[in-house]
Formats: C-alpha cells, structure tokens, sequence
C-alpha cells in the first residue's frame, strides 16, 4: 500500500450505497457447496445501509458461511454477491482489496494476533492499510479502546487478557479500519458466560451510536432482538422467515421458526 | 595406557587452532541453513489462505517443483558425498574456493534441507485463523507474511532449529575428509605426529560436550520463554 491509498475511503463509500438506493449487500441466488453438503441454496437477499441484521437458525444452516463469503475467505459455487454496487466474485485482486476495506469481521475466536501487543493489533492495519500515520493510527486505537473499556490494557499481550477482554480488542481492531460493514461471527460463543454481557454491551453501544452496517450471527436471542432492525430464519441453506425481531420472536409463521426458538429460549 | 599431561600441554596450541575453525564452521554453516532453509521453505508456499490454497494454479508449480526435487535430493545423499562433490568436482567447473568454505557451504546447503522441513511445519502449525484475521484487515500478501505468520511460525521452532546447531557442531569433523583442520583434523595431526592419540582425541571430545550440554541447556531455557 502506498501514498496513492487515500487515508479514509469515504468518498467511495459514499458513491456505492448511494448507487444502489440504500442497498449496501445483494446475495442473488448464491450457492456454496462442500463436498456433497450444499451450505447455501440459491440464497437470496440483501441489506441495506446502516441497517442490523441478525442471522439465526440451527447450526449448520450456513450463517456463517454467508458472513464468510463477504470476507472473500470463501468463494460461492454459483451466484452473484454486490457490495456497494460491487460485484466480489469473480473480481480482480484490486478490486477484492477495494471491498475488503469497507468490510470488518470478528470471530468466534477472536484471532489477534498473538505476537502483538493489543496496541499495535488494532494499529496494525490501519497503518499499513490506510496508511495513517502511527500517531494517528494509536489515537484511534487509544479512542476505541476507550468505547470498549480496556484503555488500561494496550500494552499487554492478548495472551494476558481474558477471552471476553481479547474478544473486545478484536472488535476495536475491526473498527479502527472504519469499515462500512461490521461482521459478527458468533462472537460470544467461545466465551465463559459472566464474559458474555460485556462484549454484547460493547456491541449495543456501537449498533446504537454508529452508522455501521452489522450482519450478525448469533444465538443471544436477547441481544438479536435489542439490536435488529431485522432478523432472518435460515434452514437448509436458505432464508425461511424474514422479519423485524418483534414479528420473529413474537409471532414467528413458519413451524420450523418456531421450533427453533422454542429450544433456543 | 597412562594419561600424559605433557602431551596434552603439547597439543592444546593446536587444540585451540581447532576450535577456532570448528566453531566458525558451526556458526556459519548454521546461519547459512537456517537463512536458506528459511527460503526454501518460502518457495515451497502457495500463497493465500491455507484452505484456498491450490497447488496446480500459476506460475507456482514452476518454482515448488524443482525445489522440492534438489532439497529431496540434497537430504537423501550424504553430507560426506556432498562434500566430496562440492571440493573436488566444482574447481572442475573453474569454481575454486577455500576448504573452509566449501565445507561451511556444504554444511549450511544440507541442513537448509532439514530446517526448511521446520519451517514449514512451523508454518503450518499457525493457525487458520491467523490467515483469516489478516485477510479481514486487508492485509497484503507481503505483511501478512512479515508481521503475522513468520514471527508466530518462527517462535514456534527455536527449539527445532536449536536441535540442528546442536546436529551441525557433531558433523563439523567430516570437514577433515576436505583437509579441513577443525579439531578432529589437529588431534588427528597431533596424533599422528607424536604417536599419542589418548590425549588429543579425549581433549576433543571433552570439548564436544563443553560447547554442546551447555547450547542444550540453553535451548531448553529459550523454549520455556519461547513456547507458550
């Protein structure tokens, strides 16, 4: 990355949703097969700017793989996906990179990098991506560790952190690429239950105060209906119900939404 | 047999012009393997996420092929035959060197194809996740390379690669096959000279131990800090 990268891609991420009347992702008939197992089935549907989604549905229903594809870390087997206008596969490693940008993911696992202090984790990128300046690049980490109330840890290793400590770095470094897209992948999962509140806290002030798109899959049923402004049921690789939280949760039409919720409340 | 601390007196001259050679063997034929090693290991990387990773695509196969052949080739021969090639049939060729540096050339060209297997598996052993946090943040290629899969793969192998400078030190006397004077070469000498061999090859051997329990004990300590 060099000095032709602009510091903070706004007006491109302006021009995209702006483009497409709100519309920030599009999955249009999107299939992802492994092996003989077909994850995701001529999947359709779309996002718009600024709004939380909450992906749910039993395991193995393909929520994550569709998290996936946005982050290019899988490609579909057939099928288009738009971001900002956009299309990601195929397209050219540039054009990848461009869209990469606009889009920040947490995992289950959160995944810092262990060889870094929690600092440099959230600096890392920005530096050498945006190109900001290192000055620039640790104001924002000191801000957004702040927003996720660890400003007295950024010079420990995450290995020294608990899990819910170093799940709430990851969400700081995600954010500190500015992304127009937030990608929640389960993330509290992994996590010992009084560790939990503390990072969905974290995500309830981002979804309230930020304009940022979030897709988020999850089975904190609570936290899906605070955040939503819609939640999609997935079975068998495809969208089954579709709906504001107080419509899904409260008068679900389709048995096998409500199965579902029935054993996950 | 009865110990003479005459001889030993004697030989201690040459004992030390030995050890000079032997630990400069040691230390640049490990420096030469672990760099080459390192490259090595480097080209035989398809680049991109682990999962995504195809062998057959682009120019990739070009290059993983004949590495792989020469360092199969390279680790499943002799160090002495090696050495014998590189000494006798390269000044064939017009490329004349020192026996020294052939023998460190030797040495580091062998072991690279041992601590390439390391590197790899220490590639191998960061996690998937790693790839996939740096592809999140829009990592390049290069820089996910630099700051986040090498320093984590390279922790991971200290000890291994340890091992090996351990493994170069006892190999450093074949370097006496090339005319070499390492230490085995001047207690050989030594003992031809004066018809006493107890003296000069226990000295040696005693020094064996000195330079390798300690680069053990070092080691171990190092992979306590290292491996987490």
């Amino acid at each position: 990355m060099s000095a032709d990268t602009p510091l903070v891609k706004e007006p491109d991420a302006q021009a995209g949703p702006a483009a497409t009347a709100g519309e920030l992702i599009r999955f249009d008939r999107v299939t992802k097969r492994f092996g003989d197992h077909t994850v995701l089935d001529r999947l359709d549907f779309s996002v718009d700017a600024g709004k939380h989604v909450t992906l749910i549905g039993p395991s193995g229903s393909g929520k994550t793989t569709i998290l996936r594809l946005l982050m290019t870390l899988a490609e579909p087997d057939e099928g288009t996906i738009t971001v900002a206008g956009q299309q990601l596969f195929p397209a050219g490693e540039k054009q990848i990179r461009e869209i990469r940008k606009n889009i920040g993911m947490v995992f289950q696992q959160f995944n810092l990098f262990p060889n870094m202090k929690v600092l440099r984790n959230i600096t890392e990128a920005p530096v050498t991506v945006l190109g900001l300046s290192k000055d620039e690049a640790e104001q924002r980490a000191r801000e957004l560790l702040d927003l996720v109330g660890l400003s007295d840890h950024l010079d420990k290793y995450p290995g020294q952190l608990s899990g819910g400590q170093q799940q709430r770095v990851a969400i700081a470094r995600a954010l500190a690429m500015r992304p127009q897209v937030l990608l929640l992948d389960e993330v509290t999962s992994a996590l010992d239950p009084e560790l939990v509140a503390g990072v969905l806290d974290v995500l309830r002030d981002i979804a309230r105060t930020t304009d940022i798109t979030m897709l988020c899959v999850t089975h904190e049923m609570n936290f899906a209906r605070d955040i939503s402004d819609e939640v999609l049921m997935f079975d068998s690789g495809r969208v089954i119900e579709a709906g504001s939280p107080e419509k899904i949760f409260s008068t679900p039409e389709h048995t096998r939404t409500r199965e579902f919720l029935s054993a996950v409340l | 047999m009865t110990w003479d601390w005459g001889a030993v007196r004697d030989f201690m001259p040459h004992f030390w012009d030995g050890l000079l050679v032997t630990l400069q063997a040691l230390a640049l034929g490990s420096l030469i393997s672990f760099a080459l090693g390192l490259v090595w290991a480097l080209l035989m990387q398809t680049p991109g996420l682990p999962h995504a990773r195809t062998n057959s695509r682009g120019w990739y196969p070009l290059v993983r092929w004949p590495v792989g052949i020469v360092t199969e080739f390279i680790r499943d021969t002799p160090l002495l035959v090696q050495l014998f090639f590189l000494f006798y049939v390269l000044p064939e060729w017009g490329l004349t060197f020192s026996a020294l540096t052939t023998g460190v050339v030797a040495i580091g060209l062998h072991y690279s194809t041992y601590t390439m297997q390391v590197y790899r598996a220490g590639i191998e052993a960061v996690p998937t996740g790693q790839w996939e946090a740096a592809t999140a943040l829009s990592l390049p290629p290069t820089r996910t390379w630099t700051a986040v899969i090498l320093p984590q793969a390279i922790r991971r192998v200290v000890p291994a690669l340890g091992n090996y400078v351990i493994a170069i030190l006892k190999d450093t006397p074949v370097l006496m096959a090339i005319t070499v004077l390492d230490m085995l070469g001047e207690a050989r000498l030594f003992s031809q000279q004066h018809f006493q061999f107890t003296e000069p090859l226990t000295v040696i051997g005693v020094a064996f131990v000195l330079i390798s329990y300690p680069a053990s004990l070092l080691l171990r300590a190092l992979e306590r800090r290292l491996v987490r």
